[in-house]
C-alpha cells in the first residue's frame, strides 16, 4: 500500500461510517484489508484500492470500510454489566411494563459474542411477565453472517465463556460449537449504520453499544450518541462501555456506562 | 488482580508435558501467581497435603494417576475443596466437560491455550 492508498482509506472510512483510521498504522490496514483484497481476486491492497477509487463501486467501496470497523470482541465482556441488565434493570423494566414487551439491541454485534451472551443470559433468566424482543446489527455484512451462523472456533468460544454456559447452550461440531437453536432464534438481525437515521428500527428498552465510541472520529462520535439516545423508548437504557461517557445523558449511580435520557432520570426521580 | 499483591496466590500446574508446564508457569507468573509444578496426580496430591494451593491447573491424561482420579482424591482430603481446579486438556468433547464439572472442577480450558484463555478462566474460576 502507498502512504496514499492508506489516507484514501482513512477518509473513505471517515465519510462513510465516521470511523478513524490511522494512516500510519500501514500493518492495521494490510492485515484487514488483505483478506479482502485476496477475496475479490486482486493480486495485491494496493490494486484493491486503485478499484475501490477508479470503479466508484458502492459494494467494493462498502468491502474496504467494512473491514476496517472495530471487530475485536468476546463473550460475556465485563460480566457484571450482564448481571445488571438481567438482575437489576429489567426486573424494574419488566415492572413498569407488565405484560408487554421489551426490546432490547446489541448495536455493533461484531459476530454475535456480545448478544448471544445477554441471549444466554436472558435465556437463563428472563424476567416473567414480559416478551423480550433481542436486535443485533452491525456495520459488517460478513461479520452478521459468521454471528448468524453461531459457530465458533475453541478459542474464540473459551474467551469470556465459561464451560458451564459452553455445555449448556453449545453442541460440539467437528471444527469448533455452535449455539443451540434455543439461543439462536432468540436473536433478529439487520445491517446497520451507526451514523444514519436510526428511527426506522423503532424504540428500544435497552440499547448496548460497548467499547465502539473510541473508533469514532469526534463528531461522528457525538451524532452516533445522539442517534441512539433518540432510539431509547421512555425509561430506556443505553449501555456503553465502562469508560465511555455520553456528556448529554444522565449517568446511573453504581452502574457505570448506563445512561438514560435526562428527562427520563428527571422522571425518575420525581 | 493477583499482581502485585503482598502474598501471591498459589497455582500447581499439573501436567506430564514439562513443555506444558514451562508455558503456564510464564504466563501465571505474568499473572502474579506463585506457581508449583507437578508432573501427575499423585505427585499433585502430594504437593497439595503439603500446601493446599488457591488454584490448580489440571491435565486429564497422566500416567500414575490421571485428572479426574486426582480431582476425586483431592476434594477428599482435609480443605481439599478450597482449590479451584480448572481442568486444561486436550479433551474437547462436551460430555468430557461436562464430566469434569460434575466431579467438581470450576473451569475447563482446552489446549492448546494462551494467556488470554488463561487470564480469562482464572478469572471466571475467581482466582483473579
Amino acid at each position: 500500500m502507498t502512504p496514499q492508498d492508506r489516507t484514501f482509506v482513512a477518509r473513505l472510512c471517515a465519510d462513510r461510517a465516521g470511523l478513524t483510521v490511522d494512516p500510519e498504522k500501514a500493518y492495521l490496514l494490510e492485515n484487514r484489508l488483505g483478506p479482502v483484497a485476496r477475496r475479490e481476486g486482486f493480486a495485491s491492497v494496493h490494486e484493491f484500492i486503485c478499484a475501490v477509487r477508479d470503479r466508484d463501486e458502492e459494494r467494493l467501496i462498502w468491502a474496504a470500510v467494512e473491514a476496517m470497523s472495530p471487530a475485536e470482541t468476546a463473550f460475556f465482556r465485563e460480566p457484571r454489566v450482564f448481571d445488571q441488565i438481567v438482575d437489576e434493570v429489567l426486573p424494574e423494566l419488566a415492572m413498569r411494563r407488565a405484560g408487554g414487551t421489551l426490546r432490547l439491541w446489541a448495536a455493533a454485534c461484531g459476530t454475535g459474542q456480545e448478544v448471544y451472551s445477554l441471549a444466554m443470559a436472558l435465556e437463563e433468566a428472563a424476567p416473567a411477565g414480559v416478551t423480550l424482543e433481542v436486535f443485533a446489527s452491525d456495520l459488517c455484512e460478513r461479520r452478521l453472517e459468521k454471528a448468524q451462523a453461531g459457530i465458533y472456533s475453541q478459542f474464540e468460544v473459551q474467551r469470556g465463556l465459561s464451560a458451564r454456559r459452553l455445555v449448556r447452550h453449545f453442541e460440539g461440531l467437528e471444527d469448533g460449537f455452535v449455539l443451540s437453536p434455543r439461543v439462536r432464534q432468540m436473536v433478529r438481525w439487520r445491517r446497520v449504520n451507526l451514523i444514519e437515521d436510526l428511527s426506522r428500527l423503532g424504540q428500544f428498552d435497552i440499547v448496548l453499544c460497548r467499547n465502539l465510541m473510541g473508533y469514532f472520529l469526534e463528531d461522528a462520535r457525538a451524532r452516533v450518541t445522539a442517534n441512539l439516545e433518540r432510539t431509547l423508548a421512555p425509561g430506556g437504557w443505553l449501555v456503553l462501555g465502562s469508560g465511555e461517557q455520553a456528556p448529554a445523558m444522565a449517568g446511573a449511580p453504581g452502574r457505570p456506562g448506563f445512561f438514560s435520557r435526562v428527562a427520563s432520570a428527571r422522571a425518575a426521580a420525581a | 488482580m493477583v499482581k502485585d499483591t503482598a502474598d501471591p496466590k498459589l497455582c500447581l500446574v499439573v501436567d506430564d508435558s514439562r513443555v506444558v508446564r514451562k508455558v503456564a508457569r510464564r504466563i501465571l507468573e505474568d499473572l502474579g501467581f506463585e506457581v508449583a509444578e507437578a508432573g501427575d496426580g499423585a505427585e499433585a496430591l502430594a504437593w497439595a497435603r503439603t500446601a493446599m494451593p488457591d488454584a490448580i491447573l489440571l491435565d486429564w491424561n497422566m500416567p500414575v494417576m490421571n485428572g479426574l482420579e486426582f480431582l476425586r482424591r483431592l476434594r477428599q482430603e482435609p480443605g481439599g475443596t478450597d482449590p479451584r481446579v480448572i481442568f486444561c486438556s486436550v479433551e474437547n468433547d462436551l460430555d468430557r466437560i461436562r464430566e469434569a464439572l460434575d466431579e467438581g472442577a470450576s473451569e475447563y480450558i482446552m489446549k492448546p491455550f494462551d494467556g488470554d484463555i488463561v487470564a480469562s478462566k482464572l478469572a471466571l474460576a475467581g482466582v483473579l
